[in-house]
């Protein structure tokens, strides 16, 4: 099987990329569908601030406007922001404990399947009759009463997507847990593998909850159950809780990567070990443990009472003290350290600045008594979207430009890099900080229109000559991307000249069995350690001798396509007779696909010493 | 853990005290298992008598809860080394559930 060297024609690549397990192309799977969502929540927001760009705009419908921040909203967190952070896990976190691969490499596969075909899914419905318009919360006393199908995508390509995060999740944790090289104790994993492990730990607990809410919702929209139906006994509020159970770990599901990615970027560029490593990993773990205690923050005006009030307050303040230990952290990484400013760290350096903003009306809002004032203005608009453009966004385009010579063996340009940059900075603080201000005057959120007059012209007209400025960023990266690979111009195993951890002690890409020899891993920063005794490479661990591999395998497209198709048949449930067919297809398809997994022995294959050795001899790299 | 391989060059010793742990081990699931049967008699004893709900309530959660603690720790060997992982993940997430069974209880349905 050493085909990999081959020349393939385009209908083999994309073959391959259909049945592959390897955890570096599903990186590319991912990063690749998640980029194309991020475009399509991006134009989204292009259009919700065109909109609102002038008062009394027509550009687009109320209704329309309604479906456009739904989608916004939902796409960015679930099929943007997510996947692509789940493809730097998948790229980096295997490479950085010194595995092979993760630790079910199938799994990994439908993972990324699920979550693709549920993305598919949610955003056919702008095609099929309208998109969900509740909002990306979905509360239940607007959606049950939602009319068309858009909810229903909303739920059922939500459960479907929902599946394949938590099946990556737990992946993650099986790997940090079991898959670690030869001396890589946990308080040796690089911030990033720390963050990640932190992660799936949220993605294990918290989704749960949501897939229980989304069945709720499901048997309430499309069964006629009564879960959340107020007239027939229900609870409206119980979608609130189960969905802030999931929602606000989620927002942590989504920065805590992000803070690991600047924590590797600070220690990289400033050439100096992270500051206060055992602290970054305490902050982190706590961080992961208080967000389970504060999700009614979300719903202080829902009327729970000021005991239940005071106690969601306080433990939300308390989260800014894990949070402040880590941006000194940073801080005092660069103290003293020799700081280059590459187009990553630029993205880093500017990040500190930009979440601090969002961390300071997080605990703004965070006041019980004051969040009244604010609640449901653009002051809250303002404030997620620093923590998540700030805080996440930046990390996706810092982790990009940082990451994409490990992925694609090529170099981003570092100038086009820092053009990206400057836009997409100058474009987000001007696009976002009014709007603060817009919301302390009284601009509620989730209104497709306002009156000339109010003073909110000038304001909004700025906010979205930003989002103008933020476009052009993405642009600009986009055209990066294709020059880079055209020119094609490979680079060496570690680009950045700095590298500290185990990625960089490998070729890029890495040969799609990463380590000939699993390396021993001698301290924080292996890979650094190696370098400032002057050696060329790890030391390995074991001696050279036959790798384990599993084969490819188009089941996990089969298994996650027959849930698309049994979602299309519940989605039309009650409506048409053929839906009920349809359901059992779709059903009969995945379980079909699970019964051949089960029964067919596949024990993968060997790459034997003897191909490893070839190489070797020759003195160079796969 | 129980099964682990014997890394001594010379077996007797090694058989010796994996022999005597065995025998430790049985005593303990022996002990456990009658305990067990005690509590379940127990619950079914309190459920028979017709008391309080009040008091029959909490009382077979309490008999149910420390019959898990049995189970997980002598059936399913948690109090062996090796587990650290498993019970630290079931523990979080005991936390989080009972968080939001106190919360379920306290704000929504008050």
């Amino acid at each position: 099987m050493s085909t990999y060297a081959q020349k393939k024609g385009f209908g083999a690549t994309v073959w391959d990329f259909l049945t592959t397990v390897d955890h570096k192309k599903i990186a590319i799977l991912y990063l690749l569908a998640g980029g194309i969502f991020f475009v399509v929540g991006g134009l989204e927001a292009v259009f919700i601030r065109i909109q609102l760009a002038v008062p009394n705009n027509d550009f687009v419908s109320a209704g329309a406007f309604n479906e456009i921040i739904t989608m916004h909203g939902t796409t960015m967190i679930f099929l943007a922001a997510m996947p692509i952070l789940f493809g730097f896990m998948n790229a980096v976190m295997p490479l950085q404990i010194g595995a092979r691969d993760v630790a079910f490499p199938f799994l990994n596969a439908l993972g990324f399947w699920l979550f693709f075909f549920g993305g598919v899914f949610l955003n056919l419905s702008w095609f099929l009759g309208g998109a969900p318009d509740a909002g990306w919360t979905s509360y239940a006393s607007l959606a049950i009463h939602s009319k068309g199908h858009g909810i229903d995508f909303y739920v059922l390509g939500l459960q479907i997507s929902g599946l394949g995060t938590l099946i990556g999740g737990i992946n993650f944790l099986a790997t940090i847990i079991n898959m670690r090289a030869p001396g890589m104790t946990y308080m040796r994993m690089p911030l990033f593998t720390w963050t990640t492990f932190v992660a799936s730990a949220l993605i294990l607990f918290a989704f749960p909850p949501l897939t229980v809410g989304l069945v709720l919702m499901m048997f309430d929209r499309m069964f006629g159950s009564n879960f959340f139906v107020v007239a027939n006994g229900g609870n409206t509020v119980i979608w609130e809780h189960l969905f802030w159970i999931f929602g606000h770990p989620e927002v942590y599901i989504l920065v805590l990567p992000a803070f690991g990615i600047f924590s590797e970027i600070f220690s990289t560029f400033s050439r100096k070990r992270l500051f206060g490593y055992s602290s970054m990993v305490f902050a982190t773990v706590l961080i992961g443990f208080l967000g389970f205690m504060v999700w009614a923050h979300h719903m202080f005006t829902t009327g729970l009472g000021p005991v239940a009030n005071a106690i969601f307050a306080v433990a939300t303040m308390a989260i800014g003290v894990p949070t402040g230990i880590k941006i000194f952290n940073w801080l005092f990484t660069m103290w003293g350290g020799s700081v280059k400013f590459t187009a990553p760290m630029h993205w880093a350096f500017a990040f500190i600045p930009s979440f601090i903003m969002g961390g300071v009306t997080g605990v703004m809002l965070a006041a019980a008594a004051a969040d009244y004032q604010y609640h449901d203005t653009y002051f809250v608009v303002a404030h997620f979207h620093y923590v998540i453009v700030g805080g996440v966004v930046f990390s996706i385009f810092a982790g990009t430009t940082y990451w994409w010579p490990k992925i694609f063996g090529t170099m981003l340009n570092e100038t086009l890099g820092k053009i990206t940059f400057w836009l997409f900075f100058i474009g987000f603080h001007m696009t976002f900080f009014i709007q603060h201000f817009l919301g302390l005057w009284g601009m509620p959120r989730r209104v497709f229109t306002y009156l000339p007059g109010q003073g909110f012209d000038t304001a909004n007209m700025i906010s979205s000559i930003g989002a103008l400025f933020m476009s052009l960023g993405v642009i600009a990266l986009l055209i990066n991307v294709v020059v880079t690979s055209v020119k094609n111009v490979k680079v060496g195993d570690d680009p950045w000249g700095d590298g500290r951890t185990l990625e960089w002690s490998i070729s890029s890409p890495p040969p799609f069995y990463n380590f000939k020899q699993l390396p021993l891993v001698r301290g924080l920063d292996a890979f650094w350690i190696e370098k400032m005794e002057g050696k060329k490479g790890m030391i390995p661990a074991e001696p050279l001798g036959d790798i384990h591999m599993p084969n490819a395998s188009f089941l996990p497209f089969i298994m996650a396509m027959g849930l698309f198709i049994a979602a299309f048949g519940a989605l039309y449930h009650g409506e048409h007779s053929w839906s009920i067919l349809v359901i059992i297809i779709g059903l009969l398809v995945t379980f079909g696909a699970m019964f051949v997994r089960s029964v067919k022995d596949d024990h993968g294959f060997h790459i034997h010493k003897e191909e490893l050795m070839d190489d070797n001899d020759k003195g160079v790299k796969a | 853990m129980a099964n682990q391989q014997t890394n001594s060059g010379n077996p007797r010793v090694d058989l010796e005290y994996r022999r005597r742990k065995s025998a430790e081990e049985m005593r303990y699931q022996v002990v456990s298992f009658s305990l067990m049967i005690f509590l379940t008699l127990v619950a079914f004893a309190a459920v028979a008598m017709k008391g309080s709900a009040w008091f029959t309530v909490p009382f077979i959660i309490l008999l149910a809860f420390v019959q898990v603690v049995f189970q997980l720790y002598y059936f399913m060997h948690m109090s062996h080394k090796g587990h650290e992982a498993p019970s630290l993940f079931l523990y979080s997430g005991l936390f989080v559930g009972l968080i939001t069974v106190l919360t379920f209880m306290t704000i929504v349905w008050w």
